[in-house]
């Protein structure tokens, strides 16, 4: 990284800025991680020091209250059709212009929609004319006639294989007609070293290329850091439209949350991306926040109400999306993750009194999805923390955990979550989202000889069908390793398409303005119907599986002899095949060339999606009916996890974590009955079931503590539950927010509970 | 230079050693591509269940080396503290007209596996336990119907360090010898109902061997959770509910004592053994009419959940 301490210290504006603070390398480079590691206060106590909401903050969040329930039942508040949304395209706005103390939306009013069509036109059409708005002609000219979308170019380049695999729902939810989002800018820069300094510092990156033979990679780098130099100079504008001088850092507690939200929002104005995650904030503020306590210049009150606003802020970013997507991804999210807690190379815990301030939102303003609250979550963390955590999951249902020792040892402890589960090194890794594949469609193709179960069409590559009555499992293993080599090098070339085009055609300026000139880049690649496909195996290898045959010899129905070990029930000769089948798929997606030599990763996760991919998929060896949803992420299929919720864990927690790098998400809900019987003994369960689990090498863990009688009446009368939360797989949802199939397949799960 | 400490940023000509803050440690290079490959598990496999001849079968099952199982279960805070691993076990002398596991009655219907098997199952939860305070519960159908295994367990779990508990009606408390009490850190001890008729309606037994066996665990200093399940109709009573409690106030090592609220889960599996259920019509105890139970024993210094 360049040195860009000269000019800062030129600045006279600095030295006030950073005053008290320990300076070290980060003081002559950009190094937010040293910044952070020198300066924060680690707190251990618990949360009683902790304010409640003051009445500007209510009045702040009163004023949306009935915005929202517009906005849920016409789908969007309202859009604004006309303007394609840049980081400078719209007039600032307001909540409530004397009350908020952070400012900043999308567009000029709160729950605004923007259209971003650089993604691709037809999603902007298509979702324009669900709610009834239309664009101007000279808009729709303009992407149809003038100007190409990341779209065009995909399907420009798609081969035949790609497209039939897409259209048969082997590959589904790429981003390819929609901004692959999962980039996380490291915002924090701009509110220590302010816009000037991060300009400058790219500038010399952009020179440092000046000498280097103008070849592809370097005339595109080039371009690239042009592109983020003009970005950066645009949010500076779009702050200036608010009065706000961001070109250089933030002075105070107040500046540095505004500072940060900025350039947050600037990204949320460029993209609409599936995940535009926040990053690890908290305990950078919370060095800021400290500063002015200690300096008696705010109240904790005050650093709180600076925490709510912000967060009221997080919780109103908005994007127009299609029904369709909706299916897919539901109830509206826009994963603001944001990562909180972990432990520190050093054995501190990151873990601050912001830490407890973020959390607290979630009492201040009422449970809500966004921003999609994640703990790193350490056996090691101070206990008052762990506690403070279990008592806002039982209370809220809002908090999804990772592990922090697997992913502190894999990426460092200056990692956050993009989206559900991913985990990147803050500034100095992106991926490029990879979706997903449908694996229990694959294992049927290797069945039917490449042929599609539903349609009876040859979309693999044809291959001998398993011949006679009953699956010979050899036989059935060796055909589905065979179809998987087809499936891994389809789908690797799909994603090497869509990403050369997205970088392309909509290149993430500002996210990637605030990440290092050499990142690492992850082609996430990811799986769905583990627990399908692990079930299926070991049904047939431990009964006996007859096919069932139409006329023309395809396989659609089958019938099982016998009882067979099921994934989720903590037995090994299941449990195995899982991770067989994580190991051998990531052997060989390894295999596959990738665009920009991504390093290649896969996740075990599906958001909602597992009920879209279950309706694209017919029967299953397992018993699995046609169109019935698969279980999401990792998790167990429904009602197959008879040993209880920890059992069910455990099987999940063997799936190993090294072949599964972009994360592997696990939902548990669990009735409160099935964590004590008073409160006190609820909270000191629920630590210690996730530290049982992390201590297993277990991932991920989404935590619901809900009863069934609450989900049944919020669906009967969703307008008495506009803050029910529940976690689906990697976020969380407003409940009411989903469609009807979604929530009868969230009441489908398994609860675990006394009984 | 960077990195050092008490230079003068930024001009202020404020000196700053005295705050070094802390000493940063450097990361590393990623770990990435199957770099930090995890040691897998020692690879127990699930219960596998033990096939005999049926006189080596008997020998096996009198010196409690192989038992009959109905299954088990990771739960958290029903079976004890913390999160445990229940072991269900086949028969049980006493048929609860509300039994919700009527399945666990009969010992040949379980599956016979034998006692280091389940250790070993039980040996592999061991972090678990530690990190939940949780450990094993041997519960039933009546682990006092199969003493002999039951001991070897309760010896074989003390020795890996896990606590232990059973769940026991009591009715058999005779079977359990003063070696198994040293082996077991809390007893659950269910008593059905405090008036003799009313015991023997709900249970088909008398009532004065499970007071028998509390009495023996209190003199034992061995702690005891109580439960008694409130049945509407049947055991709600406000003099049977007198009687229970008067009993528990006379043993000193009760701990807590739970009134578990009748449900009418189990009845399917009535139906599905070809039983006749007694309870159809029977509802869920109001909250009234719990608290007012809970309220009986709380009246003699209980601790009440």
């Amino acid at each position: 990284m360049p040195l860009t301490a000269a000019s800062l210290r030129r600045d006279s504006a600095l030295p006030r800025a950073w005053e008290g603070f320990v300076p070290g390398p980060w003081a002559d480079r950009i190094d937010v991680r040293d910044f952070v590691q020198r300066n924060y206060t680690p707190y251990t106590g618990d949360g009683e020091f902790l304010a409640g909401p003051t009445p500007r903050t209510l009045a702040v969040w009163d004023e949306l209250t009935p915005m929202f329930a517009v906005e849920r039942e016409k789908g969007v508040y309202d859009v604004d059709a006309a303007t394609p949304s840049t980081i400078t395209s719209h007039r600032p706005g307001w909540i409530d212009k004397e009350r908020e103390l952070i400012v900043g939306l999308q567009t000029d009013a709160p729950l605004k929609r923007a259209i971003m069509p650089n993604g691709g036109w037809r999603m902007v059409e298509q979702a324009l004319a669900t709610y009834g708005y239309a664009a101007p002609r000279e808009i729709v000219d303009v992407f149809t006639k003038y100007r190409k979308t990341h779209n065009d170019g995909v399907f420009d380049v798609y081969p035949p294989a790609v497209r039939a695999a897409r259209s048969s729902h082997l590959i589904t939810g790429l981003p390819d007609g929609y901004g692959r989002g999962r980039i996380i800018g490291d915002y924090r820069r701009v509110a220590l070293y302010g816009v000037d300094a991060l300009i400058e510092g790219k500038r010399l990156e952009k020179a440092s290329l000046d000498m280097e033979r103008s070849t592809e990679d370097v005339i595109r780098d080039r371009e690239e850091l042009a592109e983020q130099i003009r970005a950066l100079g645009e949010l500076a504008q779009m702050a200036s439209s608010y009065g706000l001088d961001i070109s250089r850092p933030a002075r105070t507690a107040r500046e540095a949350v505004q500072w940060l939200y900025l350039a947050y929002l600037g990204a949320v104005k460029e993209q609409n991306g599936a995940a535009m995650s926040l990053g690890r904030t908290s305990t950078f503020l919370d060095v800021y926040l400290q500063r002015d306590l200690e300096a008696g210049v705010l109240t904790e009150e005050q650093a709180q109400e600076l925490v709510d606003d912000f967060v009221i802020k997080l919780r109103i970013v908005r994007f127009l999306r299609t029904p369709e997507y909706d299916a897919l991804f539901s109830g509206d999210p826009t994963w603001v993750t944001e990562t909180i807690g972990g432990m520190g190379e050093d054995g501190r815990p990151l873990v601050t009194r912001t830490s407890f301030r973020y959390l607290q939102t979630l009492r201040n303003l009422g449970p809500a999805p966004e921003p999609n609250l994640t703990v790193l979550w350490s056996e090691r963390l101070p206990e008052g923390f762990k506690r403070f955590c279990a008592e806002m999951s039982i209370d809220s249902s809002a908090i999804q955990y990772e592990s922090d020792e697997l992913i502190r040892s894999s990426w460092g402890d200056d990692a956050a979550i993009s989206c559900c589960v991913s985990p990147m090194r803050v500034g100095k890794q992106m991926q490029f989202f990879g979706a997903r594949v449908n694996l229990a469609k694959a294992l049927l193709y290797a069945i039917n000889g490449g042929r599609d179960e539903m349609t009876g069409r040859q979309v693999g590559p044809v291959t001998a069908p398993v011949e006679g009555e009953v699956l010979d499992y050899d036989d059935v293993v060796a055909k589905f390793d065979r179809m998987l080599d087809w499936v891994a090098q389809t789908y690797v070339d799909a994603l090497n398409c869509v990403h050369y085009m997205h970088d392309k055609y909509a290149y993430e300026r500002l996210e990637m303005a605030l990440h290092d000139r050499t990142v690492l880049r992850t082609l996430a690649c990811g799986i769905a119907g583990l627990s399908v496909v692990a079930d299926s195996l070991s049904a047939i290898k431990h009964t006996t599986v007859r096919a069932l045959r139409t006329t023309d010899g395809l396989v659609t129905e089958y019938a099982i002899e016998g009882e067979y070990p099921t994934f989720g029930n903590d037995d090994d000769r299941v449990d195995d095949i899982a991770a067989w089948v994580v190991r051998t798929f990531m052997a060989k997606l390894r295999q596959q060339p990738t665009y920009r030599n991504a390093l290649h990763t896969q996740s075990v996760l599906t958001i909602t999606s597992n009920v879209v991919y279950g309706k694209a998929t017919g029967s299953t060896p397992d018993g699995r009916r046609y169109g019935e949803p698969f279980a999401p992420g990792a998790n167990p299929m429904n009602g197959r996890d008879t040993h209880g919720m920890l059992a069910s864990a455990l099987s999940v927690a063997k799936l190993p974590y090294s072949e599964a790098q972009d994360g592997i998400s696990l939902t548990s809900s669990v009735l409160p009955s099935g964590l004590g019987r008073t409160r006190a003994e609820q909270v000191a369960n629920l630590v210690g079931l996730l530290d049982a689990y992390t201590l297993s090498t277990g991932y991920h863990m989404n935590v619901n503590v809900l009863d069934r009688t609450t989900l049944l009446d919020a669906m009967e009368h969703p307008e008495s539950y506009p803050q029910l939360t529940v976690r689906v797989s990697g976020y969380a949802v407003n409940f009411v927010r989903l469609t009807r199939e979604q929530q009868l397949d969230v009441l489908s799960r398994t609860f675990h509970g006394a009984v | 230079m960077s990195g050092e400490v008490g230079t003068n940023v930024g001009g202020t000509g404020t000196l700053v050693a005295e705050r070094a803050g802390a000493p940063v440690v450097e990361l590393g290079l990623p770990l990435v591509g199957g770099s930090n490959v995890r040691a897998q598990g020692a690879g127990t496999s699930g219960l596998e269940a033990e096939e005999l001849e049926r006189s080596e079968r008997l020998a096996q099952v009198r010196t409690g080396e192989l038992g009959s199982v109905h299954s088990w279960e990771l739960v958290t805070a029903v079976d004890g503290p913390g999160t445990r691993m229940t072991v269900f076990l086949s028969g049980c002398p006493l048929q609860c007209l509300y039994c919700h596991n009527p399945d666990t009655w009969e010992m040949r219907r379980g599956t016979s596996v034998t006692a280091e098997e389940l250790l070993r199952r039980i040996g592999r939860y061991r972090r678990v336990f530690a990190a939940t305070g949780g450990g094993l519960t041997i519960s039933g159908g009546e682990p006092l119907m199969q003493p002999a295994f039951v001991k070897r367990l309760l010896r074989g779990a003390k020795a890996m360090g896990i606590h232990t508990t059973i769940d026991t009606s009591g009715y058999l408390g005779r079977a359990c010898t003063d070696e198994m009490i040293d082996d077991l850190d809390l007893v659950l001890l269910d008593i059905k109902s405090g008036d003799e008729e009313t015991y023997k309606r709900v249970t088909g037994r008398e009532l004065a061997p499970t007071l028998e066996f509390g009495r023996r665990l209190a003199e034992h200093g061995t702690p005891m959770w109580i439960r008694f399940v409130l049945v509407p109709g049947l055991t709600d009573a406000v003099e049977n509910v007198e009687k229970v409690a008067d009993h528990v106030q006379a043993l000193s090592t009760v701990e807590r004592v739970e009134v578990l609220p009748f449900h009418q889960m189990g009845r399917d599996k009535w139906a599905e053994l070809g039983m006749r259920y007694e309870l159809d019509g029977v509802r869920a105890p109001s909250a009234e009419l719990v608290e007012r139970v809970r309220d009986q024993f709380r009246a003699r210094g209980l601790t009440v959940m």
